[in-house]
């Protein structure tokens, strides 16, 4: 398979050498690979990021999971905001509100677009329908801002992981958070290299990070650690843009992310049988929701 | 390159809860149904790894039957497919096994109906991308991103060069091309990945080849 990139730093190269942004890249890459044309390109993401604004506004409406775990954050999140007593600044809790509201909506079994997972699909919308608000971005730059999204996550899933159960949340929360965070620097004027550096320092700040769900459900802690993802993005893209850089190249926190996954025990990928899933209450309500007698899915059904 | 596509991490659009768990599963069910040809009247699903451990809570069962119904990632039937397969008259049961698996997120899809039946391992590999890994017994690599022809074949000297003339006459490129046989001499299996959209034409060709017993497609 012939690719353009297959690296950040390639990716970042390229962009430098033609002068591009990182989107356009991805962009170019996705004509490549596909044989599609730049409009069919274009049009399947703008159709995907119409299914994250939607999925973004049913979540600010309020939506409760059949289990009951999760639902109704994203609310409280923004009448905190309009009380005017947010600490951390409305910008931030804005974002970490629409990465709720996204995740409540896939807890409930709603429709999602996956960036990239389902499990970690609220960071990248609920940053870009936060800063929307500051940077007032056309339609083409929001769409853009998924693809730059999806540049950095085609390296990490190439060379990485993408799934929880494979290697912990770090490859789902951490690669989302990283991913919108070098898409904010894009939006808000940075250069590629500082969308690296977003990324990688972002990437450092999850590695580690287990799945450890609740029940086996993408709910607890899966919804809160879209809302932190979110927070971080906006951390790291801030930072790059203040000409922060980090001391390990991408590539190489890629692969430490990487190499951590396969050292991290079963236990904490995505089984259900370590972390907060096993602690008193995780077991309870595993009891409560998946109790015996409620076995459904054992028995034949005709 | 496992992923090609931009798409594979932005998107599928799907319904919740898990990619992997939920729009990778629907995927290889209904991979399943496109290789089988037809909707089967039962089905037995073997579930190893990750999905033996959360399948109910990520959905994993409703999506893999839904998938069997045809449906796509994104279709809202699929909450609802147990109920979809009870009044289309399918049975099916799942069996979470204790066995390691060569992926955590495996599934074998035990399908059939009064006409035959197939056996299919497809393993979800993060973000809603499948590949599978195994059908009826071959071991293979299929991942869905092309068309894709299955021919079963007897392992005869001659028959891959026939069938990959047929493809060529058409002026199709084949992309990837694995060939499994059980047993010296005995019964065989072609993949062929290509590049161009399948049509019935070179399926019947291929089909009256001779020591080609079996044609199925994969469309993308």
């Amino acid at each position: 398979m012939e690719v353009l990139f297959g690296t950040v730093k390639e990716l970042v190269a390229l962009a430098e050498a033609q002068n591009k942004p990182i989107s356009e890249i991805m962009i170019e890459q996705e004509m490549l690979i596909t044989k599609r044309t730049r409009e069919e390109i274009i049009a399947q993401m703008d159709n995907n990021l119409t299914v994250m604004e939607s999925a973004v506004e049913k979540g600010l409406q309020g939506v409760k999971s059949t289990s009951g775990l999760t639902g109704g954050d994203a609310v409280l999140i923004q009448n905190y905001i309009a009380s005017g007593k947010s600490l951390s600044g409305d910008l931030i809790m804005d974002a970490v509100s629409k990465a709720v509201a996204t995740n409540e909506v896939n807890a409930a079994m709603g429709t999602i677009c996956a960036t990239p997972t389902a499990g970690a699909a609220g960071i990248v919308p609920g940053t870009l329908f936060a800063v929307k608000n500051k940077l007032n971005p056309t339609r083409e730059q929001m769409i853009n801002y998924l693809f730059t999204s999806g540049a950095f996550g085609f390296v990490v899933a190439n060379n990485a992981s993408i799934s929880g159960a494979a290697g912990g949340c770090q490859a789902e929360t951490g690669s989302a958070g990283s991913m919108a965070a070098a898409a904010i620097v894009e939006m808000a004027g940075g250069t590629p290299q500082q969308s690296a550096e977003a990324f990688s320092i972002v990437m450092k700040n999850m590695l580690g990070l287990v799945c450890d769900p609740v029940a086996g459900l993408v709910e607890v802690p899966c919804v809160k650690r879209n809302a932190m993802g979110a927070a971080k993005a906006l951390v790291g893209a801030d930072m790059a843009l203040a000409g922060v850089v980090s001391r390990i190249p991408t590539d190489e926190v890629i692969d430490a992310m990487y190499r951590i996954g396969q050292t991290m025990p079963s236990a904490l990928r995505e089984t259900a049988k370590g972390g907060l899933a096993t602690t008193p209450t995780g077991k309870a309500l595993e009891a409560e929701i998946f109790g015996k007698g409620n076995a459904q899915s054992d028995a034949v059904h005709s | 390159m496992k992923f090609r596509s931009v798409f594979e991490i932005i998107g599928p659009v799907m319904i919740g809860p898990s990619s992997s768990h939920t729009a990778g599963a629907a995927r290889i069910g209904r991979v399943a149904r496109t290789l089988f040809g037809r909707q089967p009247e039962w089905a037995r699903i073997h579930l190893y790894g990750s999905f033996a451990e959360t399948y109910k809570g990520h959905g994993t069962d409703v999506a893999i039957i839904g998938g069997l119904l045809d449906y796509d990632t994104f279709d809202e039937r699929i909450k609802t497919a147990f109920t979809d397969a009870n009044q289309l008259g399918m049975t099916f049961e799942f069996v979470p096994e204790e066995e390691e698996a060569i992926h955590p997120n495996t599934a074998r899809l035990v399908i059939g109906d009064s006409q035959g039946t197939m056996e299919l391992v497809g393993i979800s590999i993060g973000g809603g991308t499948m590949e599978v890994v195994e059908l009826n017994g071959f071991p293979l690599r299929l991942s869905g991103h092309y068309p894709a022809l299955l021919v079963v074949h007897d392992d005869r000297s001659g028959v891959i060069a026939s069938v990959s003339n047929v493809i060529a006459m058409q002026g199709m490129n084949i992309a990837h091309m694995e060939v499994g046989r059980k047993e010296k001499g005995e019964m065989a299996l072609m993949v062929i990945e290509v590049d161009q959209i399948i049509d019935a034409t070179l399926l019947h060709e291929l089909q009256s080849l001779p020591h080609v017993t079996q044609v199925s497609t994969l469309a993308n």
